[in-house]
């Protein structure tokens, strides 16, 4: 059964359309990765999902449903009461307050009283000792890394039944970007649903069960994660793994009907 | 000297005031990133409902329902006009506010007409003498008032949901939002924390040594923007640093008009005009606001 359907999901800026008819299932329990480069819809799924196209003057047709329930035409506030809840892209702690003001916005938009919000923080503590240890620093000074746990962290305060993750490894040295992983992993282990969006599809393909790949604005393929793994086309696009044939093809590209160099003429 | 200390402290004084009415200012600025030019059109309604219910009700009372009715005024503008302007451009906000001020002001100076109205407060014109330092009572009044407010309004700043929310919706509206802030909810409740704080102002504005509330009140009121501009706009601080520092170079300036009549008269008036450019010059965000920074 699938907790988060969307179907025939259609977004545009104005003029610019960013996605169309895109259907994507996330399973209840799993995690399903959302793999594509720059400029393909990435964000604007999540966004769709999490209500905020608004701040960027996007709109959307197609329906988005959390447990049957229909999410589109909520206000974003309510889309986090019902437990779906977005980690943005590139952190965007409240740099200027402390480490423990940020897990306390996290805790505003959940349904649950005092002892719900001190449990979570139990938990957010237990995943990342050091926000414990730097709850009274402002988040500005945390690393890159220790940013994302807090943008982690903070998500988590209001008790997700859905997590959608935008490019946590965004940025992140190899390092920081696996410990980052597993935590995806504990915290989906833990019972949470997780859509995680990725460029970094070597990740997001180990991790996921399922995984969509959306290519300027569509989903070009889906399946098991396993399965588009082993696919030569994921493979050469965004595993970077290239084989003969390959190789050649990109060859024969560059040495083809090449031009000589001159001036732009925009 | 005692002329210099008793400049000093009644400048404090009313500069605490001007705190007062810099603070809302500065409140819906972070709240909203609106500058609010309608602020002194909410101190005259708060002022102007205390003024026209104290000798039925009693000051207190009547003290009360202004400050509840300026609060609601404030409400009211955010929920009828400055919302459905939502996603606007915020200079366009601000001239929205421009326009707000101008239908408030008329309609409640339509209704004092010449008068000067009198707020029935309760220190009258007495004054406090000690050490040989003479202070009115209403000076006394206002900077214990003011103090407790702003000390009131800061803890609730630091340590409140409200607060959590306000400032994180302040830092990053669309983040807030992914949290569950609502963010209609934030920005009205900035701008009735605004409209009650300016009608304490209001009240402190217009006892003694003032005539009472007129008209020109809402030009004293003015005198906060220089305090919350030379503050920097965005920063809590910055406001009550900037309407100390307007308060004291006021009093400052109109005590020792004398010996400035080279200048002319009127000096006090400008003072604070004339230090905040002085402070745009060597800082353009203000004492304690938050530099602009763009990525080009």
């Amino acid at each position: 059964m699938a907790t988060l359907a969307i179907r025939d999901l259609s977004v545009g800026y104005g003029p610019v359309r960013a996605l169309r008819d895109v259907s994507v299932d996330v399973p209840a329990g799993a995690i399903t990765a959302v793999l594509g480069g720059n400029g393909a819809g990435k964000t604007t799924l999540l966004r769709a999902v999490s209500r905020t196209l608004g701040f960027h003057h996007g709109t959307g047709t197609g329906t988005i449903r959390f447990d049957g329930r229909r999410l589109d035409g909520l206000r974003p506030a309510q889309v986090v009461a019902a437990g779906v809840i977005q980690v943005p892209e590139g952190r965007q702690v409240f740099a200027r307050m402390t480490v423990a003001d940020n897990l306390r916005a996290g805790a505003l938009g959940a349904r649950g009283g005092r002892r719900t919000t001190a449990a979570a923080l139990d938990r957010v503590h237990a995943l990342f000792p050091v926000l414990a240890q730097r709850a009274h620093q402002r988040a500005g000074l945390l690393s890159g890394g220790e940013q994302q746990m807090l943008a982690m962290g903070r998500a988590l305060m209001a008790g997700p039944r859905l997590l959608l993750l935008d490019e946590p490894s965004l940025g992140l040295a190899p390092l920081m970007a696996a410990r980052i992983a597993e935590t995806v992993q504990e915290i989906n282990a833990d019972g949470t649903s997780v859509m995680l969006v990725e460029q970094n599809a070597a990740i997001a393909l180990r991790l996921a069960t399922t995984a969509y790949v959306l290519d300027v604005g569509e989903v070009a393929l889906s399946g098991p994660a396993g399965e588009l793994a082993a696919s030569d086309e994921v493979r050469r696009r965004y595993l970077g793994v290239v084989d003969e044939t390959a190789a050649a093809d990109a060859t024969r590209a560059v040495d083809g009907p090449s031009r000589p160099l001159s001036r732009w003429s925009a | 000297m005692t002329t210099f200390i008793e400049l000093l402290l009644g400048g404090l004084a009313i500069g605490s005031v001007y705190a007062l009415i810099a603070l809302g200012f500065v409140v819906i600025f972070k709240a909203t990133e609106v500058v609010n030019f309608a602020h002194a059109s909410l101190l005259l309604a708060g002022g102007y409902v205390t003024a026209v219910l104290h000798d039925d009700i009693g000051f207190w009372p009547a003290l009360g329902v202004g400050v509840a009715g300026a609060a609601v005024v404030g409400a009211a503008v955010e929920f009828l006009v400055m919302r459905r302007y939502r996603g606007s451009d915020h200079s366009v906000l601000a001239i929205v506010t421009i326009g707000v001020d101008i239908l408030i002001t008329t309609e409640l100076t339509r209704r004092m007409g010449t008068e000067v109205l009198s707020l029935g407060d309760p220190w009258g014109d007495g004054v406090v003498t000690v050490g040989g330092i003479t202070l009115a009572q209403t000076r006394i009044a206002a900077f214990v008032v003011a103090g407790l407010l702003i000390t009131l309004f800061l803890l609730a700043f630091r340590y409140t949901s409200w607060g959590v929310s306000m400032r994180a919706a302040a830092e990053n509206p669309q983040t807030a939002a992914l949290m569950g802030i609502r963010l209609g909810r934030v920005s009205l409740s900035a701008w009735a924390v605004a409209g009650a704080l300016a009608a304490v102002a209001a009240l402190f504005l217009t006892v003694f040594p003032t005539p009472g509330l007129e008209r020109a009140t809402s030009f004293a009121a003015l005198k906060a923007f220089p305090a919350a501009i030379l503050g920097g706009l965005d920063s809590t601080t910055g406001a009550l640093v900037g309407g100390l520092v307007v308060g004291v170079t006021e009093s400052l300036a109109t005590g020792y008009q004398g010996d400035l009549s080279f200048l002319g008269r009127g000096i006090g008036d400008l003072a604070p005009y004339l230090v905040m450019l002085v402070v745009l010059l060597v800082r353009p965000a203000g004492l304690f606001g938050t530099k602009e920074l763009a990525r080009v």
